[in-house]
């Protein structure tokens, strides 16, 4: 197993820590959940440790007291700055699912670049239309609104929370509705075409790696080429997974810092570091 | 440069975000949400 996988495995660990909540049926209700997590990771899984960040923003815009959440703002700002999308590719737990399903034997479809390039500006507009706008001006008459993307899209919640939770627990089996069959659908959409086609959820739907993708070419955490070492192969290119081409955007903002391509190139001209040169 | 300056703002710029939002109880409302089932997050809402 490689070094990112166990990176990945440990912290869908330590994110969802609290076992005993799918045993008793529960969540976590202590005060570690004023803390943000930095993947997507619902904050209604039973073992959740952590808030998702996502969730957070929509419930503090959704209140009548606050328009705009500075304190997940400026966390999810601080983690984009520091590593850009090192967490989708190291520390989110839904990103981890995906990769594992992805492993799954069956043909694999590389994306129409040209397909790609208009669909990869989706996850912008959900965040921009659901996790901020809508919470903030689509409101009920007390001046609250619910959390439009947890509601209508998510995935991660139905698999981390409504799945273990329906099962689990009798009473909230018995108000299953149209919205969960919804959720489910959008779910198994999602998980089936993660076999096929590499992490979907994170290409062209999540909000949270939408934000940390604009940190990309400016966070802390870099890829840099080495010109002199670099030979222009292509293997870089022929193994990214999300048709970036490596050896001309290091830091383009869809690359999910895997590494795939520090490990194929044959002359170690691609390297990640924190080093502050601009 | 520019790319140096842009960081270290965001950097600093995060951190007193961060300290505001504690400042003006925003953690309260975010542990109020989280420790709740959240029934839309799961489908149930």
């Amino acid at each position: 197993m490689d070094k990112r996988r166990i990176t990945q495995i440990f912290s869908a660990l330590f994110t969802n820590a609290n076992f005993k909540g799918f045993i008793e049926s529960n969540i976590y209700k202590g005060n570690l959940k004023k803390f943000c997590v930095p993947g997507m990771n619902c904050y209604s899984c039973p073992g959740a440790m952590g808030s998702c960040p996502i969730g957070s923003l929509q419930a503090v815009i959704g209140t009548i007291k606050y328009n705009f959440s500075l304190y997940i703002a400026g966390f999810m700002s601080l983690m984009g700055v520091l590593f850009g999308r090192f967490i989708c590719g190291w520390l989110c737990p839904f990103g981890l699912i995906e990769d594992l399903l992805h492993k799954v034997p069956s043909f694999k479809i590389k994306v129409n670049p040209r397909v790609d390039n208009v669909l990869k500006y989706l996850k912008y507009i959900i965040l921009l239309l659901f996790v901020i706008l809508m919470p903030m001006f689509l409101v009920n008459e007390f001046g609250i609104s619910p959390p439009y993307f947890c509601q209508y899209i998510c995935p991660v919640g139905t698999l981390e929370g409504g799945i273990p939770l329906v099962l689990l627990n009798s009473s909230l089996r018995k108000t299953i509705g149209f919205l969960f069959v919804w959720k489910m659908f959008i779910l198994i959409a999602i998980i089936i075409s993660s076999v096929f086609i590499y992490r979907p959820f994170c290409r062209y739907i999540c909000p949270l790696g939408a934000f940390y993708s604009l940190f990309n070419p400016i966070s802390f955490y870099k890829f840099k080429v080495d010109k002199n070492k670099c030979i222009s192969c292509n293997a870089c290119v022929n193994k990214c997974n999300m048709n970036i081409e490596v050896y001309k955007k290091p830091n383009s903002i869809d690359c999910i810092r895997c590494g795939d391509c520090i490990k194929v190139c044959p002359t170690k001209a691609i390297k990640g570091c924190f080093k502050d040169r601009t | 440069m520019r790319g140096k300056l842009l960081r270290y703002g965001i950097l600093i710029m995060s951190i007193l975000f961060i300290i505001i939002g504690i400042y003006r109880k925003e953690t309260s409302i975010v542990l109020k949400k989280a420790i709740n089932i959240c029934l839309e997050c799961i489908g149930i809402g």
